[in-house]
Parts: C-alpha cells; structure tokens; sequence
C-alpha cells in the first residue's frame, strides 16, 4: 500500500504530482476532502487536499509544491518507494449544488485543489468559469485540465508572461460585473483568499475558501488547526477544510501559519546538509 | 509464627528507586527505575495474604491481587505474570499509570494503620520482569470459534477488549486513526511517565496472540460503523476516548504559541518532537510557559515543558491545592522538578506581540464557595485582583469532550446531549444492536484503568452475545 505509482514534476520541478494507491481512501473520498502522510518514521504529519481520484485503479493523486523539509522529502521520493502512512478522507466534502454560475479561482498550487472541485461543479450543472494565476508563466499548473472542467477559462500572470497581466481578482471583478453569480469558490495563498473575499463581499456573492492551517491529527483531536470563523473557534480538519469566505479571520490564520517558520528553516537547512553529503 | 508477624508490621514500605529530580527534569527517560528483584520479594512480603481481600474490590478489573503477589514472595515472577494476565492485558501500563492510592491500594487493609503495600509497584515488577527475562511464552488460548470482532480505537479499552475476546477464541481486528497503536498511551502519557517502548511490546504481546491491528484507519471516515458489519465482523466495540480539546473561550486564544494538551502532548510524544531535528515534528520551546488545568494532564504538560529547557514553568488552577484533580504522585514529582503552582487563579485574557505570539496572560484571584455539581467548591473571581503574568507558551489542560468523528457518521447509535455515547454501564451494549462502547467515549475523560474496566465488562458481554446471542 501507499506506493507512489506516479511521479510528475511541474512549474519547473517546484511542484509535484504524485499518483499513490491508497484504495480504501479512493473509495470514498470526495472534492474539497483531503488526506494526511508521512514519509517515513522520523517524518512529519503532513495534510494535503486531494487533486484527484482514481476508485477503479484505487488511487488518490496528490500535488504539493516544495516549500520545506517535509515536501522536499515527499519530492525526493521516486515511483516504487511506498510513503509510510497515508490517512483519509479527512474533512467535509465540497457541498455540490446547482446554482446558476460559478467562478473558481485558483492560485498557485491552490489550483490542484480547485480541480476536482470544479469537475464536480459543472457536472452538477453549473456553468462554471475559471481563474487560475500564478506569478508568471513558468509556474502555473493544470491550465488543460482546468479547461477541461470548465466553460470557460481564464489565465492570469502576476508578472503578465501568460495570459491577462494582473491579478486574479481583476478578472474576478470583471465576471461579478458583467454576470449574475451564485457562488465563488476561492482557493490558493492566504493573501489570495482573503482578496477574492473582500471583493465578493462587495457584491454580496456567497465566497467559499479552502483552508491550509496546520494539523497534527486531522480528526478533530489536537486543535491545532483552529480558526476564526464568524467570532467562532471552529477546526479547519473536522469543521472544514471549506468555510464561508466572509466569515474567516484570515489575519489570524495567515499569523498561525508562521508558528513553525524557524523550525522548518533548521529542518531545510539540516535536510540539504545532509543530501549533499 | 507471631514473631514471622511481628517482622511482617516493621517491614517499612519498600520505595521504588527514582531519578533525580535535578537531572530528570531534563530528559525524558522514566522517573522511577523498578524494584530489583530482592526489593519485590521484600514488598511482597509485607502482604498479609487476606482470606477477604479489599484491594481486590478497589480493582477495577478485579486482579487477583494476593494471588500474584504470593508467588513473587516465592520468586516465582512467571507465575505471577500469568496471574495478572487472567484479568489485566495491560500490566506494564497500569503498573505505571493507575491511581493506585484510591483503588487497590487504598483498601489495602495495611493503609488503615500505616502504609499499604504497593500493588502497583509489584504488578510494573512483574510484567518488566516477564518483558525482559521472561519465556515469552504466551497465555493458553481457547479453539477459534470463527467470531469475528471489530475494535474501534487502540487505547486502553480497546486493548483489553482485544486482548480478552482473543483469548476467547474470536477473531480480534483493532482500527486506529493514528500511524501508531496505543491511543492515549503513546500520544498522551509522557515517555519519562510511560516508555513507549512498554507501549509498543503490550501491542507486539497482542499481536502475537493474533490480534491484527490496522493502523491510519478512521472510522467514520475510512470505513464506518455499518460497513465493518457488511465486510463480515459480528460485533463492534467502540472505545476511541474523548478526543476533543476543550478551551477557556477567553479573548486571544488563538495567539501563536498557546497549545491544547493534546496537540503539545501529542507532537511531543507520539511525534516525538523532543528529538527535533532528528524527527521533523517541531514543537515550541517556552523559557516561561504557563499550563491551565490540574489534572493529570496539566502535570505532564509541564513536566514536558520542564524538560524542553523551560526556565520557569507556572501551574495555574482556578481551585486550591485540595481540589487538585491530578494524583498526589504526579503533583509531587512536578514539585520536585520545580514546577510552581499559582493557585486560585484564572485567565481572563491572553497578550500577545504586535507579530501574534502570546507573551502575557491576564489573571484573576479566585475564591472558593459552595460546592458545585462535581462535588468541588465551585471558584469564584475576586473582583479588582486582576494581574498579569508574563509568559511565552500556554499549555491548556482543562480536559477535554467527546469527538464527534465517529459518532457523527455512525446510524442509530444513541448520544447524551454532550455528545458521549450511550451505553449499559454494566456490559458496554448501546442501542446499536452489535455495537459495544467503553472508555472516555461513554463516561467523560477518566483514567486508563477505568477505561480497562469498561473495556472487561463489554469484552464478556460480547463474549455472550457472539456464544449465546443479543
């Protein structure tokens, strides 16, 4: 079990996919839902939502980019290595409803999250728009298959190499008003999120997010992953890992996200050290 | 034979040799050290063997207590093992962790004039003994009666069901959300209160006796309830603990830095984060840490935090001394290793950082009235004794409430309005034909060996059932 049947490097090896068999957890796992791994027995618990699955091959597909120890240990690893653990389906599934239209916007590697999501939106019916940024054009993910569970696509560049040169939410702002939307699903980095949030509030239109607190467990036990939700204390692993967009403290998730900061530097500092070796 | 008496009353308690407070206190490897052999059969010896035993009453899974300790009189440690074994799966783990002083030992008919004898201490001899020096042979099993049984958790209670219903001659399988078997065991109870090493060989003991354990499986998530009856198990017993941490709901809670018990316990212990970076799990050292609560819970979160090279770490508990929850041992051991106890006292807020790090708590002295429904005298604040505490880490240990992952998911299984399962507290059965519930997921957090004894009574009930029927 948990042996990696799949690797690809993407956004110039900074992000990669791994297709891994877990069929207990491909059974019956749902968008928005996500799984917890560990490499190896020193390794850490690391949650990652899943970008896609497989029941029949019983496979979940996982996409992550390389930012410390922990990642770059999972990147290291090669088809035919097993990871150690993997647990799962954790969280609430996406509540897929048929609501009219729909925008999706993902950025950076919040885009591999944004697409089982988006595939299950326009099978429900929806007509659904998407877009999908990075800050240039080397990084972006998943541009074919998010054309695919979409009608209609849409990119954006940070540093304008690819696509519309701006921000996500500039192209956002241009749906809200040029159409009736009855829901946003916004997914990628804090800051992203919390963009997209503020401009929908504007227009009043119903913003869900995907939140990448940090966890232990993942079953509701150590709290770790707690978050403000509308004055409320709510955990992103049982409660979430989908909340009301309007509703998120995202100052103080993006706050909590530091905690370890000088921690995972030691851990990357060490881990090169010892690679080089 | 009054002489041979005599010798018996004089014979002092026979104290187990402990690290010292000065040099445990920063590392983890286990406080007290075990009895040599000749310290054991010393202890025994005081036992006066009681035609009418008590201690065996205050034992909530009813070991025969002087059966055991007459054969480590003798010397004879195998037998005394295989003794216990017929009630207690988990020996090595009570031995360590019990509240001894209000059951076995505490109707000890010695206590009444002097010093009981130490029960615990004898049953930690004897399984330590078989684990190291033992045959390794294993205790007789009954022929397979084709039943198979599903255990939801691997804590305590579901240890014991797992470890009877095998002997019994049924199919045992064990599920556990996390990547290790052991529950509490391994993420909760310290490594210098328990060695997870001692963890590990009750499970490898299991195992050897058939028992499979599937580790990364969440029920309620991975499979549920009704599922394991379709892939064939006859019964189900769920014991996965409480599992929710509790917070004061008090402004600046989420501050960087301010940890539930079972997070800093959990990435200390079970993911070992004391060894960072040789393990990857990290885990904020504190030079003033404060713990909120007074139980058990409280006193190895600051133990631990003492041991992560804490330079000062505070017990803050809204009651006073007598109200402490945590064993007299436990309190004892943290003072030794200096820790401070700032009684009376409750938070009203956290301070942080202009960067979200908590570096001050605001508290309030407290006063004592009448006694409230847990029996305690209910704290009440003082008003205008408001002041401020400086620190850089809180541990938050006011227990915790029941998990609703499992019993969310889970049809027809009947909860109170606090979420804890339902259950006969005589057999474990809930209304949930097939399904059996012991542990912190029936009564509230409690102790290991009560979860055990909840864990013995379901065990012989679904013995019936799975023999005779519901």
């Amino acid at each position: 079990m948990f042996e990696i049947l799949k690797r690809t490097e993407m956004a110039q090896g900074s992000v990669v996919l791994n297709e891994l068999s877990a069929p207990q957890i491909a059974a019956k796992a749902l968008p928005g839902q996500f799984v917890i791994l560990r490499a190896n027995e020193t390794g850490e618990r690391i949650p990652l939502t899943m970008a896609d699955t497989n029941p029949e091959r019983g496979t979940v597909t996982i996409i992550y980019q390389v930012v410390g120890k922990s990642t770059a240990l999972f990147a290291d690893m090669k088809v035919g290595e097993r990871f150690l653990d993997i647990i799962g389906p954790l969280g609430k599934p996406t509540k897929i409803e048929n609501v009219g239209t729909v925008v999706c916007v993902g950025g950076g590697t919040g885009v591999a999250v944004m697409h089982p999501i988006t595939k299950a939106l326009k099978q429900a019916g929806n007509h659904v728009i998407s877009i999908i940024g990075s800050r240039t054009k080397d990084l972006l993910i998943l541009e074919d298959k998010m054309k695919a569970a979409s009608h209609d696509l849409h990119v954006c560049t940070d540093d304008g190499s690819y696509g519309h040169h701006g921000f996500v939410t500039d192209k956002l702002k241009e749906m809200l008003d040029s159409m009736d939307v009855g829901l946003v699903v916004g997914i990628g980095p804090v800051p992203m999120m919390k963009f997209v949030c503020k401009m929908t509030e504007q227009y009043k239109v119903k913003t869900l997010v995907s939140l990448n607190s940090i966890m232990v467990d993942g079953t509701g036990m150590c709290g770790c992953c707690r978050v403000t939700v509308g004055d409320q204390t709510r955990f992103a692993c049982v409660d979430g890992p989908e909340f009301d967009g309007h509703q998120v403290d995202f100052n103080e998730l993006a706050t909590r996200l530091q905690a370890y900061t000088q921690f995972e530097k030691q851990a990357m500092d060490k881990y090169k050290c010892e690679c080089q070796r | 034979m009054a002489q041979g008496k005599d010798t018996k009353e004089k014979l002092p308690r026979q104290a187990m040799p402990e690290q010292d407070p000065n040099i445990r206190k920063r590392n983890f490897d286990e406080v007290p050290t075990g009895y040599t052999p000749e310290l054991a059969k010393a202890e025994a010896s005081r036992c006066l063997q009681c035609k009418k035993p008590s201690c065996v009453e205050g034992c909530p899974v009813s070991i025969d207590i002087p059966g055991f300790i007459k054969y480590i009189q003798e010397g004879d440690f195998t037998k005394a093992i295989r003794k216990i074994w017929e009630k207690n799966s988990l020996p090595a783990v009570c031995g360590r962790v019990c509240p001894q002083e209000d059951q076995c030992e505490g109707s000890c008919i010695l206590a009444k004039k002097g010093q009981p004898v130490a029960i615990g201490n004898l049953e930690r001899f004897a399984a330590d003994y078989e684990r190291n020096y033992g045959s390794g042979e294993l205790p007789p099993k009954k022929a397979s009666t084709g039943k198979k049984v599903a255990v939801v958790g691997s804590g305590p209670a579901g240890l014991t069901v797992a470890g009877d219903l095998i002997l019994k001659g049924h199919e045992v399988t064990v599920f556990e959300a996390f990547h290790k078997g052991g529950g509490v065991l391994v993420y909760g109870i310290p490594q210098f209160r328990l060695p997870k090493e001692i963890v590990a060989s009750e499970l490898h003991f299991l195992e050897r006796l058939g028992v499979d354990i599937q580790c990364n499986t969440v029920v309620g998530k991975t499979v549920d309830v009704d599922e394991l009856f379709e892939q064939g198990f006859d019964a189900v017993f769920i014991g996965v603990g409480a599992g929710l941490p509790r917070f004061l709901n008090v402004p600046g809670e989420n501050l960087i830095n301010i940890y539930s018990a079972n997070e800093y316990l959990t990435r200390a212990n079970l993911m070992k984060a004391y060894l960072f970076p040789e393990y990857d799990t990290p885990l904020a050292k504190g030079k003033e840490v404060v713990v909120l609560g007074g139980g058990n819970v409280a006193m190895d979160s600051a133990r631990t935090a003492m041991r992560m090279g804490a330079d000062r770490v505070r017990i803050v508990y809204r009651r006073s001394r007598d109200e402490l929850p945590a064993r007299q041992a436990e309190v004892h051991h943290a003072e030794e290793e200096g820790i401070e106890f700032y009684l009376l006292t409750n938070p009203t807020r956290f301070i942080g950082d202009d960067q979200g790090w908590v570096k001050g708590m605001e508290c309030i002295q407290m006063e004592l009235g009448e006694p409230d429904e847990s029996g305690r005298r209910r704290p009440e604040p003082v008003s205008g004794s408001e002041f401020e505490l400086p620190c850089d880490m809180v541990v938050i240990a006011v227990g915790s409430g029941a998990n609703p992952v499992l019993t969310g998911n889970t049809h027809d299984l009947e909860l109170n309005k606090r979420g804890y399962i339902v259950a006969d507290p005589k057999t474990g059965k809930t209304m949930k034909k097939g399904v059996w519930a012991g542990g912190d997921i029936v009564t509230g957090a409690a102790t290991v060996i009560l979860a055990a004894g909840a864990g013995r009574l379901a065990s012989d009930s679904i013995h019936d059932y799975l023999s005779i029927g519901w």
